[in-house]
């Protein structure tokens, strides 16, 4: 099955651009596994399967996408899963308590998100603080602030908000999907166009390339660090409202770790955590590989909670390990 | 030094609140021959995060990053405590331990400079996979063990000192040797700050790199056995959680950089005993449980801004003629930055 995708590779050879060598490594290794699971479990190799995928992923594939942007430019935002979590939280108090409508939540809970971003990158950009750091002391604030909203889980019963997360958007053949999965995929496209087709996302490859040269260039860089953990606060405050339609409650302790899979869904898509190269349909392709990943082990079965972790690390090894050998064997 | 100013005056403010609060917090007295007091407690509930802050100094002076510590922390005490409660014997339980940690970091740095994967994902699969290996170890279970010979690592006494703090000076002193009168440091500092050009000048880069790893590893598994005998037993799902991004944290407070190419390993422990002091006032001072993460999160970010050039020349504007220079002095910086 590999030495097919490295023999389809080897003879398009010098057609393909060394640039799109790890995404297109990707999308095959994510068709092997697809292709494997299909052989292995009955049941798995249907159209379904790859929907659910997505419906049980939309928020991860949101905050993966706010993440590409801050990683793009050689920066890092650990504080997506806290926000994740807070967005969850604060919309379900604010819809259990005072029983605000969800026209009026939903746009404060992505304000929210978006300020702190704001403040992240400020801090960031102004005072020159390594972001690893800023944004885990947002990672702290932003949990913190959830425990002090309450430390139970809060069901959310609102009606629209209940009704709009249990819509199913029937597509051809039986086959269906969930609204969050339509946003999402708005925000992958929204993201590509910015990334690919404005100065914006011109901006943010340059400012991730090298930043000495970009600031040479006269390139806003310090407004373009600024606007990359903004929209990383906006994405994680969404991926919140989609996470809290997916689990119709909010608590302190949702998204706990989500930072390190939305990092690893943009490093799987082939993207350097040194910035300025990789492709949102990268990390479009990470989030579905740990998704199926997860599928994988559900059809799997009867494994106990360890076992499912030291697979997932398995896994993410054989995955990380052969996307590293096909690439490097183009590049020689 | 001057480096170390800021990190001291922090944990100088620290201590002042605290003394602030309970007057007592100082004073340090001999009971049955042993230390006690609070600022004993600090240095004996911080030297896990010591521990495993060194070890993250050198991987991170590489420019690199580990994320397992935790997960290594889990491993070494749920196999220590698994083979003592299997046939009792203490020394091959902490040498087993111990073993198996260096061969996870041989692992890491195998996969960080040996197949060239970045930090971060390299070390990310450990971190996920290492916590289900601990629990596989204790079989979900917690491990309780009976030995007052495990006891002494994490809680016992030593010359009326508690163990694990001499435990740490040990580990510090051996690990200052090596670095800053040998040239291993400079080694390491020079992989750091270009690891191609090392290997051209002649270094040998991975060779570095996988040592730091597996010396990070095995500082976790120290701390693993200290956590693991100072409470007797094993908890392969909370040991160590989350500990990598205080020891990260604490490595940054004490001014080495991310980027890597540099380090201090005074500032690492001042960091640690910053993180660790910063957690007892929390309790002594009575902050309810829910809020200590944001009081946490406030002062963290404002050690971070208090460290940072920038953020000082902007806010304690100083007048006279340093004031007049800082455009020039500014035009430079975004140059080179």
């Amino acid at each position: 099955m590999t030495t097919a995708i490295l023999d389809r590779l080897g003879a398009r050879g010098r057609s393909v651009p060394a640039k799109y060598v790890p995404v297109l490594v990707t999308a095959g290794l994510f068709v092997a596994m697809f292709v494997a699971g299909g052989i292995r479990y009955e049941g798995f190799a249907t159209g379904q399967v790859v929907l659910n995928v997505f419906i049980d992923n939309a928020f991860l594939l949101v905050v993966a996408v706010g993440m590409t942007f801050v990683i793009l430019t050689g920066g890092i935002d650990l504080s997506v899963g806290s926000v994740v979590a807070l967005s969850t939280m604060i919309s379900a108090s604010l819809m259990a308590g005072p029983g605000w409508p969800p026209y009026l939540v939903v746009p404060l809970v992505l304000l929210i998100g978006s300020a702190l971003g704001l403040v992240m990158g400020y801090i960031v950009h102004a005072f020159d603080i390594q972001p690893f750091i800023v944004t885990l002391a947002g990672m702290f604030l932003a949990r913190g602030l959830c425990y002090t909203i309450g430390t139970d889980s809060i069901p959310i019963e609102d009606p629209t908000f209940t009704a709009f997360a249990q819509t199913r958007i029937d597509l051809f053949a039986d086959l269906w999907i969930s609204p969050s999965v339509v946003i999402a995929v708005v925000v992958v496209l929204v993201a590509a166009y910015v990334l690919h087709y404005t100065r914006l996302g011109r901006t943010v490859y340059a400012t991730g390339g090298s930043e000495q040269s970009a600031l040479l260039m006269g390139l806003p860089v310090g407004r373009t660090k600024v606007a990359v953990y903004t929209i990383s606060g906006f994405c994680s405050a969404l991926g919140g409202v989609l996470l809290s339609f997916y689990m119709l409650s909010g608590y302190g302790l949702h998204a706990v770790g989500m930072e390190l899979d939305a990092i690893a869904a943009v490093v799987i898509g082939g993207t350097l955590l040194t910035g300025g190269s990789g492709f949102l349909l990268g990390t479009v392709l990470g989030v579905l590989v740990l998704g199926l990943i997860q599928t994988v082990l559900s059809f799997e079965g009867t494994l106990s909670s360890w076992w499912t972790k030291i697979f997932i690390g398995l896994l993410l090894f054989v995955f990380i390990l052969l996307q590293r050998l096909f690439s490097a064997r183009r590049r020689i | 030094m001057r480096r170390l100013l800021w990190p001291l005056l922090v944990l100088a403010a620290l201590l002042a609140v605290n003394l602030f609060f309970t007057p007592s917090f100082f004073s340090v007295e001999m009971k049955e021959g042993h230390l006690y007091g609070s600022l004993i407690d600090i240095l004996r509930f911080g030297a896990p995060l010591i521990l495993v802050s060194l070890g993250m100094t050198l991987v991170i002076a590489t420019g690199g990053i580990d994320l397992s510590v935790g997960s290594v922390v889990a491993i070494s005490g749920a196999l220590a405590c698994l083979r003592i409660s299997e046939d009792g014997g203490v020394l091959s339980a902490v040498v087993l331990a111990l073993g198996l940690c260096v061969l996870l970091g041989l692992w890491n740095g195998f996969l960080v400079a040996g197949v060239g994967i970045q930090p971060i994902i390299a070390t990310l699969i450990l971190m996920v996979a290492g916590r289900g290996l601990a629990q596989l170890i204790t079989d979900g279970q917690i491990i309780t063990v009976n030995s007052p010979s495990f006891k002494v690592i994490g809680g016992g006494y030593l010359l009326t000192v508690p163990f694990g703090i001499l435990l740490v000076l040990v580990v510090l002193g051996v690990t200052a040797f090596l670095t800053r009168r040998l040239a291993l440091g400079v080694l390491i500092e020079s992989v750091g700050g270009n690891a191609e050009a090392s290997r051209l000048a002649g270094i040998r880069s991975r060779g570095i790199v996988i040592t730091v790893y597996a010396f990070a590893a095995l500082c976790a598994g120290v701390a693993g056995l200290m956590i693991a005998s100072n409470v007797s037993s094993a908890d392969g799902n909370n040991a160590g959680l989350w500990i990598e991004l205080d020891a990260i944290l604490a490595v940054v407070i004490g001014g080495t950089s991310l980027a890597g190419g540099r380090f201090s390993l005074g500032g690492t422990v001042l960091g640690a005993l910053i993180i660790q002091t910063l957690t007892t006032t929390i309790y002594s001072v009575g902050v309810p449980p829910e809020t200590t993460l944001l009081v946490k999160a406030l002062v963290v970010a404002a050690v971070c801004l208090v460290q940072s050039p920038k953020f000082r020349d902007k806010v304690f504007r100083r007048a006279g003629p340093r004031a007049s220079s800082r455009p020039a002095a500014e035009e430079k910086v975004r140059v080179t930055a």
